[in-house]
Order: structure tokens, then C-alpha cells, then sequence
């Protein structure tokens, strides 16, 4: 028994890297999940997930450092499926539960704003995706209702409706703004233009074409997915990877931070009309894409990283990265010194610390408002190296968000140096295959095998029993993997079948936890100011949509 | 001097000047643009792209709004119109008088206002949150403009006891040193931010964004397609080309035409198109180094040069 808090009691038991977890009931979770909030975790993740006869929800709960990682599973009656909500205690759990509304039909009970997030008014209602035995194509209905806007009126309010099809290349998203003169009374963003199903894409396939799907979920942070897949794959099947490999996926994470970072830059500069300094980002973007090409064959990075390790055709040259450090510090000079841009910058879209931990926001946006932590250290599966330092402000406006990706891409070009000089064979992949075959992960052979629940029904389909209930060797295994990617912490968390396909797949994009953070920083914001406001926060659509 | 100038040369100046803006005007956004694409590390389209441009858009279809009335309709029209009366009417390659009242500064930089406001206009007849954004922010900008540029062409007018564009141009050929006066340079500064914040351009105006809730010119013209949009685009550029000239004429005359007969015509010819493509492109590369101000900011640049303006207007008075 471990106690959280003053009064609660779980029966956490070892479930993996770093990670325990314990079944509640529903009565425990409120008390459970504000214990953990309460002792300084955050909550990364909440999975529905259908077992056949019963469905259950998982609870990811993390802190770092040190690195812990506590899961709550709760097993829901399939004939009304409920869950006690925990908006009341935690921003972030109201979003995750009215996600698995849409998607599972588990309704969470007493939640504030029990509307439709995912599914638009058309899908219709009853229907629930990542339920099994779901058709594929359900028929779409005119208004199947639960996707309001809710007006603001009074005197001299008007409305703006942007999108969902932008003058730009950029993704679709609708937004909405209620707007006396120039500022902003109140934004509402619309998004899920770009659910895709991906979740549900995953289900039955084996890990190697699970990670082309990890690689596409948001085509600028290929890495940072297939990153956090594997590191959950890994985490499942209990599988050591080479130190040569930790090094080189290193260097591929900091490259797309670079790369994603020097344009955001540019963007920034070109939404206060500063094109020039866009110009330069972009030919230095350029730049470091034909390098990322060369390095894996990809200028997005794909295929680098695979289950088991990391495959590179070559590494950067150190002269490379010295290269574009020195054109990187022209260009934050030209833009830095042009104080019309640096006067835009400043004070725009405020989000300030308070916000900002209450809304649970990561990343680049968390770190400008002086909250949320880096999983480099929080989450580190390789050694940090000395050069690490993390770029952290407290003012939450533009030029906080600005200075941060200046501050990171430092940091980077600095790791990047440093790792070159650890790296070592260019292709070093553990097999995973004899590993999968040699049974019982790590955690699992040190003598832990305390089932969860006793008296636990063969629930899930096809015979298939969590390995967390029973430590049975047919049981499914699951796994979570966390990185730092350009925008914040993406959490993987999967489980697999005996016959190693992937059963379930949670993914949690940055985005879909700091796109409620926009809306927030517009509070004395002028509407000509929102496109640089969105672009300093720079969210992912498809990202967030799945 | 006056009666120095036939008819035919008078008329003929006039076709010239009509000429000229109608193909001289975008060719100046071509040559603008390319200046700010080359300034920026890019290759650039080339100088004759807003008139292929013109021709693309004159060939397709106009789409107009359901509820838009004639004032949408006819706004373009009020654009291009009004500032061909200009170029037909207003002595710009000449100091000729025969264009008599016409050439009054007044009337020439009212009437490039009227197609301001008739785009407004046209941009809140269509009813749509971006017309009305747009015509709301050009208005602002334009309210606190006018009395700058009302301003300083009025201290530009009292050296030369005349609004008569001729005259102020013969007055500052003859008596050189007034150009370099307090009052003309202030008035200058005045001129030059105001032409800036009319014809959209940075730092008021980004013309070349993308992003639909940062626009202010571009917001009034996003319901405008095919001809409509052509002419909007041909008024806009012209209307550029109209006051960099007017500019041109008014603090750099020397080259225009001061009597009447094709070689003086020629050479004026010649020296306003310099004159246009050196401003120009001056007005291109100093956009390169600023960033667009905030909205809020505007109306503070419009006040500083309302303020040169005023200045302008008493040292004009004291001064002998």
C-alpha cells in the first residue's frame, strides 16, 4: 500500500518504466486523482479503452524529476458506462473526459460543459469510434446537435468568423471572435476539421507499421511521435536499447526542435510584416532540412527512429552546426535589434503563471509562463549532457514564447555538439523480435507479480487479459513513452496483445493540451494581433485532431 | 507663358499622362516588389507581373456577393475613375496652366480621396465581418491622415500665395531655396508618412500578408474577383503611382516640362519616371527594415505628422 496524500491509500504495484499503477473504484478516484494533483503531478493522459464485456479508463499521472509515473485504472460497467468527472479538480481531466464521450461513449458524470469536443454536429449521435465492433463509415446527419457556439451580446459586440479555410497554408481550424471595436471579448476556437481516426488506425496493427503511423500523426514532429512510441513499445515489451541509439535519437529530437524552432522564428517576424528576417529563417530552415534529408534520408526525419534503436545514414558535421549557429545568431540579431518588432512582441497575448498551470499548458508555451517542466529531465531516457540548460520566462507574451525558441535552439545547436562526440555506430537497432519471444519483461521477472484485482473476469476480447490484472504471460502489456518534442511533452501510451499488434494506442499531442491557452492569452488582445498571438503558440491541428 | 501652350500639346500631354499611370503604375508595384524581394535574398517575380496579373483577373468571371447593391459595384469604377480624371487633368509632367483650375493641389488630393472612401464604401455593402473590419480601420487611419496632409499642402500653398500646382512648382524652380526651407522639408515628412498610410504600405499596412484579421486595405477588397478585382488592383497601384509623382513633382520639380513643344514634354517624361522608380523603390527598401505597427500605433504616427504639418503651416507664416 503507498499513501498519497493524507487519507488515501492505493495498492500501486509496478507496471512498467518508472511506472506503477493501482485499480480504484469509482468512489477512490476523486480522492486518488486529487492526491496525486496535489503532490505536485500532473495529469499527461487519460485513455478509454474497450475490453470486450467491460471498458475501463486509464489515468496517467507523471512528475520529474525523479521520473514517476503513477496509473489509475478504473474498470466501467459497459451497460451504462460513467466515470465520476474530475474537471472539478483538474482543467486538462475535463477535456480528456468529453474526448472519451465522443469517442467511447463513457459519460463522465457532473462535468461542467458536457458538450462534443471531437465529433462535429454531423456525426451521428450513438455512434462511438474506438468501441469495438463499430463500423467504419457511420452515416453523417445533419445535426445531430452538442457543438454550440454560445453568443455574446450587447451593445457594439460583433462577430468575426475565421476559417475553417485560411487565406494561408495553414491548417484547418475555425475560430470565432465576439469583438468590440478592436479587442477581443471572447475567442472560441472549433477544431477536429482533421480527426482522422488514428487511434483507431492503430488498433491490429504490429509495432513496425505502428511506427509509420506514429511518424504521420503531425507531419513537424515525426520524430517526437515515433519517438514516444517507441519509448512505449519499449517500455512494453521490456526492451533495452543500445546506448549508441539513445545518443542518436537524441540528435534526431534536437534537430527537429531546430529545424520547427528557426521557422516559428521567421513566422513570428513575418506576422509584424518583418519579412526580411522570415527570409533569412527560411533559407536557414532550408538549410537544416537538406541536412536532416542526408542524415536519415528524410527532411522531415522519418524512418531514423525504430523500435529497438535508431538508424542514421550519416551524422552532422561539426562545421555544419557551427555554420548554422553563426547565420542563427545574425538572424536573431537582425530581429532583436529592429525595435518595431521587438515593441510588437512584447506585452502581446499575455498568459500568465497562474493560467497557465491551471490549464496544464507544456512545452515552449508552458515555459514562457514560467510553468510545466522539460521531459528531458523529467522523463530522461539518456544521459542530459552538461550543455543542457532549460530557457524558462515568466512574462507569458509574445516575446517570452520568442525568446524561449531562442533560448532552446541554443541549447540544441550546444547538445547537438556535445552528443556528436558521444554518438557512436550509425545503425544500432535492438532486435525486438527474440525479445518479445524471450516472455516476461524485466519488471515483471523481478518477482512482482501481484495481480491488481482478484476475481478478475477473462473481460477483454479474444481472451486477452491485461498483464497488469493477472501477470498472466498471455496478458496484454502496456507502455508508456514520454519526450520532450519542439512543442512539449508527447505521451504514448499503448498496449499490445499476445500476438505483439497493438490492442490500444493513446497518443497525446502538446497541442491538444495548450490550444485551450490561446483563448486565455487573448483577454486585452486587438484583433489584428491574434494571427501573431496563434503564431507565437504555433498548435498543431492534426496533432490535436487525430 | 500661358498662352505658349496649343491646344494639341495640351491635349496630348494629357493622353501621355493617362498612359503613363495606366501602365506605369503597376509596373512601379512590380518594381517595388522586386526591389523588396531582391533586398531580401529572393529572386522575385518579374516588374511586369501586376500587369499580366491584370490581364489574368480582367478574364475571369465577377463574383459578387447575394446582397451586394450598385455601391459595391460601382466603387472600383470611382477608384480608377477618379484618379484618371487626375492623370488627365492635373499638370504632372508640366508646369503648363492651361489645365487652369484643375491643377489645384486641393482638388487633385480630394479626389484621390474620394476613391478611399468609395472603397469603403463598397467594403461595408457587402455586409461581411472582414468588409466591415477593413472599412472601420481604413476610415480610422484615414480620419486622422487628412488633416496632416491638409496641413501640409496648405504650407506648401503659402510661399507660392496659390494651391495651383503649377504655380508651387514654377515658384520652387524659380526660387530654388524654397525647397530647403523649415516648412517644405516638415511639410515633406508630413507628405511622405501620409502617402505611406493611403496607399497601405508598412508599417500601417502590410500588402502582402495573408493573415485576413491584419488586413485593413486588403479586408475592404477581399469580396472583389475577377474584372472588379482587376480594377480595384489597376486603381490602387495608380493611385500609388499618383502621389509618389505628386511628390516627385512637388519637392524634387526640376526636369519637368516648363514649355511646351515634344522635346521639353520628352524630357519631362523622362525625368518623372526616374524620379518615380528612385522614390519607389527608396519607399520599397525602407520597408525591407521596419515591422508593421500595431494598430493602435497608427493613429500615433498619423498625430507626429499632423503635428510636422502644424509646424510646417506656422513657419511658413513667420518665415518673410
Amino acid at each position: 500500500m503507498t499513501t498519497i496524500g493524507e487519507h488515501v491509500e492505493l495498492d500501486l504495484v509496478p507496471a512498467g518504466n518508472h511506472r506503477r499503477a493501482a485499480v480504484v473504484t469509482r468512489d477512490q478516484l476523486l480522492a486518488a486523482a486529487t492526491a496525486l494533483l496535489g503532490a505536485g503531478m500532473r495529469l499527461a493522459l487519460v485513455s478509454g479503452h474497450d475490453d470486450g464485456t467491460s471498458m475501463r479508463a486509464v489515468y496517467l499521472f507523471t512528475s520529474g524529476p525523479p521520473d514517476r509515473r503513477v496509473e489509475l485504472h478504473l474498470e466501467i460497467d459497459r451497460s451504462s458506462p460513467q466515470v465520476p468527472s474530475l474537471a472539478g479538480v483538474s482543467f486538462p481531466a475535463s477535456r480528456f473526459e468529453r474526448e472519451m464521450r465522443d469517442l467511447f461513449g463513457i459519460e463522465p458524470i457532473a462535468h461542467p460543459q458536457p458538450r462534443r469536443l471531437v465529433l462535429h454536429q454531423h456525426w451521428p449521435a450513438n455512434w462511438f469510434a474506438l468501441r469495438h465492433g463499430t463500423g467504419h463509415r457511420p452515416e453523417m446527419v445533419a445535426d445531430a446537435g452538442g457543438f454550440p457556439f454560445i453568443p455574446v451580446e450587447g451593445a457594439g459586440v460583433y462577430e468575426i468568423p475565421v476559417g475553417p479555410v485560411h487565406a494561408g497554408l495553414i491548417e484547418p481550424g475555425h475560430f470565432r471572435f465576439w469583438v468590440v471595436g478592436e479587442t477581443i471579448l471572447r475567442m472560441k476556437a472549433r477544431l477536429w476539421y482533421l480527426h482522422k481516426g488514428i487511434e483507431r488506425l492503430f488498433e491490429g496493427r504490429d509495432v513496425s507499421s505502428g511506427l509509420e503511423l506514429a511518424e504521420r500523426i503531425s507531419g513537424d514532429t515525426a520524430v517526437g511521435h515515433s519517438l514516444a512510441y517507441c519509448l512505449a513499445i519499449e517500455d512494453a515489451l521490456s526492451i533495452e536499447i543500445p546506448p549508441a541509439a539513445r545518443v542518436s535519437r537524441s540528435i534526431l529530437l534536437e534537430l527537429e526542435r531546430l529545424y520547427n524552432h528557426v521557422a516559428d522564428i521567421g513566422a513570428l517576424c513575418n506576422d509584424v510584416g518583418f519579412a526580411l528576417a522570415n527570409a533569412r529563417a527560411l533559407g536557414l530552415r532550408e538549410q537544416l532540412l537538406q541536412l536532416n534529408g542526408e542524415v536519415t534520408g528524410h527532411r522531415l526525419l522519418r524512418s531514423g527512429i525504430r523500435p529497438g534503436g535508431a538508424r542514421l545514414q550519416r551524422l552532422p558535421g561539426a562545421g555544419e552546426l557551427s555554420e548554422v549557429s553563426e547565420q542563427f545568431e545574425d538572424l536573431i540579431e537582425l530581429a532583436t535589434s529592429n525595435a518595431l518588432v521587438m515593441e510588437r512582441f512584447t506585452g502581446t497575448a499575455v498568459l500568465d503563471a497562474a493560467h497557465g498551470a491551471e490549464l496544464g499548458v507544456v512545452g515552449v508555451a508552458g515555459r514562457a509562463s514560467g510553468v510545466g517542466c522539460d521531459c528531458r529531465v523529467a522523463h530522461p531516457w539518456v544521459e542530459a549532457g552538461a550543455e543542457f540548460s532549460e530557457t524558462v520566462r515568466s512574462d507569458g507574451d509574445v516575446r517570452a514564447r520568442f525568446e524561449v525558441r531562442v533560448g532552446e535552439v541554443r541549447t540544441s545547436l550546444a547538445l547537438l555538439s556535445e552528443m556528436l562526440g558521444r554518438a557512436g555506430e550509425l545503425d544500432s537497432v535492438a532486435e525486438i523480435g527474440e525479445i518479445v519471444g524471450s516472455g516476461e519483461p524485466a519488471w515483471r521477472r523481478s518477482g512482482v507479480r501481484t495481480g491488481l484485482r482478484s476475481g478478475e473476469p477473462s473481460g477483454l476480447r479474444s481472451g486477452v487479459r491485461t498483464g497488469l490484472r493477472s501477470g498472466e504471460p498471455s496478458g496484454l502489456r502496456s507502455g508508456v513513452g514520454i519526450t520532450e518534442a519542439w512543442r512539449g511533452a508527447v505521451v504514448h501510451r499503448v498496449e499490445l496483445g499476445p500476438d505483439r499488434r497493438l490492442t490500444r494506442v493513446k497518443v497525446v499531442d502538446p497541442s491538444f493540451l495548450n490550444w485551450p491557452a490561446v483563448p486565455v492569452s487573448l483577454a486585452d488582445t486587438i484583433v489584428p494581433d491574434f494571427p501573431l498571438a496563434n503564431k507565437s503558440f504555433n498548435l498543431s491541428y492534426a496533432g490535436n485532431d487525430l | 507663358m500661358s498662352s505658349s501652350w496649343p491646344a494639341a500639346t495640351v491635349a496630348a500631354t494629357s493622353v501621355l499622362q493617362v498612359v503613363l499611370l495606366v501602365v506605369g503604375g503597376p509596373l512601379l508595384v512590380g518594381l517595388m516588389r522586386k526591389v523588396r524581394c531582391r533586398l531580401e535574398g529572393r529572386a522575385g517575380p518579374p516588374i511586369h507581373q501586376p500587369l499580366l496579373d491584370l490581364r489574368k483577373l480582367a478574364r475571369r468571371e465577377r463574383m459578387r456577393p447575394e446582397h451586394a447593391t450598385w455601391v459595391f459595384s460601382a466603387a472600383p469604377l470611382v477608384l480608377v475613375g477618379t484618379t484618371l480624371v487626375i492623370a488627365a487633368v492635373a499638370p504632372l509632367l508640366t508646369t503648363s496652366p492651361a489645365f487652369g483650375q484643375y491643377g489645384d493641389l486641393f482638388a487633385i488630393v480630394y479626389l484621390l480621396l474620394l476613391g478611399s472612401v468609395a472603397l469603403a464604401l463598397g467594403a461595408l455593402d457587402t455586409a461581411t465581418a472582414f468588409g466591415g473590419m477593413g472599412a472601420s480601420r481604413a476610415m480610422t487611419i484615414g480620419a486622422v491622415a487628412e488633416p496632416a496632409l491638409l496641413l501640409s499642402v496648405l504650407a506648401l500653398s503659402i510661399p507660392a500665395h496659390s494651391s495651383d500646382l503649377p504655380a508651387i512648382i514654377t515658384g520652387s524652380l524659380t526660387h530654388p531655396i524654397w525647397l530647403a526651407t523649415p516648412q517644405r522639408l516638415l511639410a515633406l515628412v508630413a507628405f511622405v508618412i501620409v502617402i505611406v498610410a493611403e496607399s497601405g504600405r508598412l508599417p500601417v499596412d502590410n500588402p502582402s500578408t495573408h493573415l485576413e484579421l491584419t488586413m485593413v486595405h486588403e479586408a475592404m477588397i477581399l469580396e472583389y474577383a475577377g474584372a472588379d478585382l482587376a480594377l480595384v488592383r489597376l486603381g490602387e497601384s495608380m493611385r500609388l503611382a499618383l502621389m509618389i509623382c505628386l511628390l516627385a513633382d512637388l519637392f524634387v520639380p526640376w526636369g519637368i516640362a516648363t514649355a511646351p513643344g515634344p522635346a521639353h514634354v520628352g524630357l519631362g517624361l523622362v525625368a518623372i519616371v526616374a524620379k518615380v522608380a528612385v522614390l519607389g523603390a527608396g519607399l520599397a527598401a525602407f520597408e525591407v527594415t521596419v515591422a508593421r505597427l500595431r494598430l493602435f500605433r497608427v493613429p500615433e504616427l498619423m498625430a507626429g505628422a499632423f503635428v510636422l504639418a502644424v509646424l510646417a503651416v506656422v513657419s511658413a507664416l513667420v518665415s518673410p
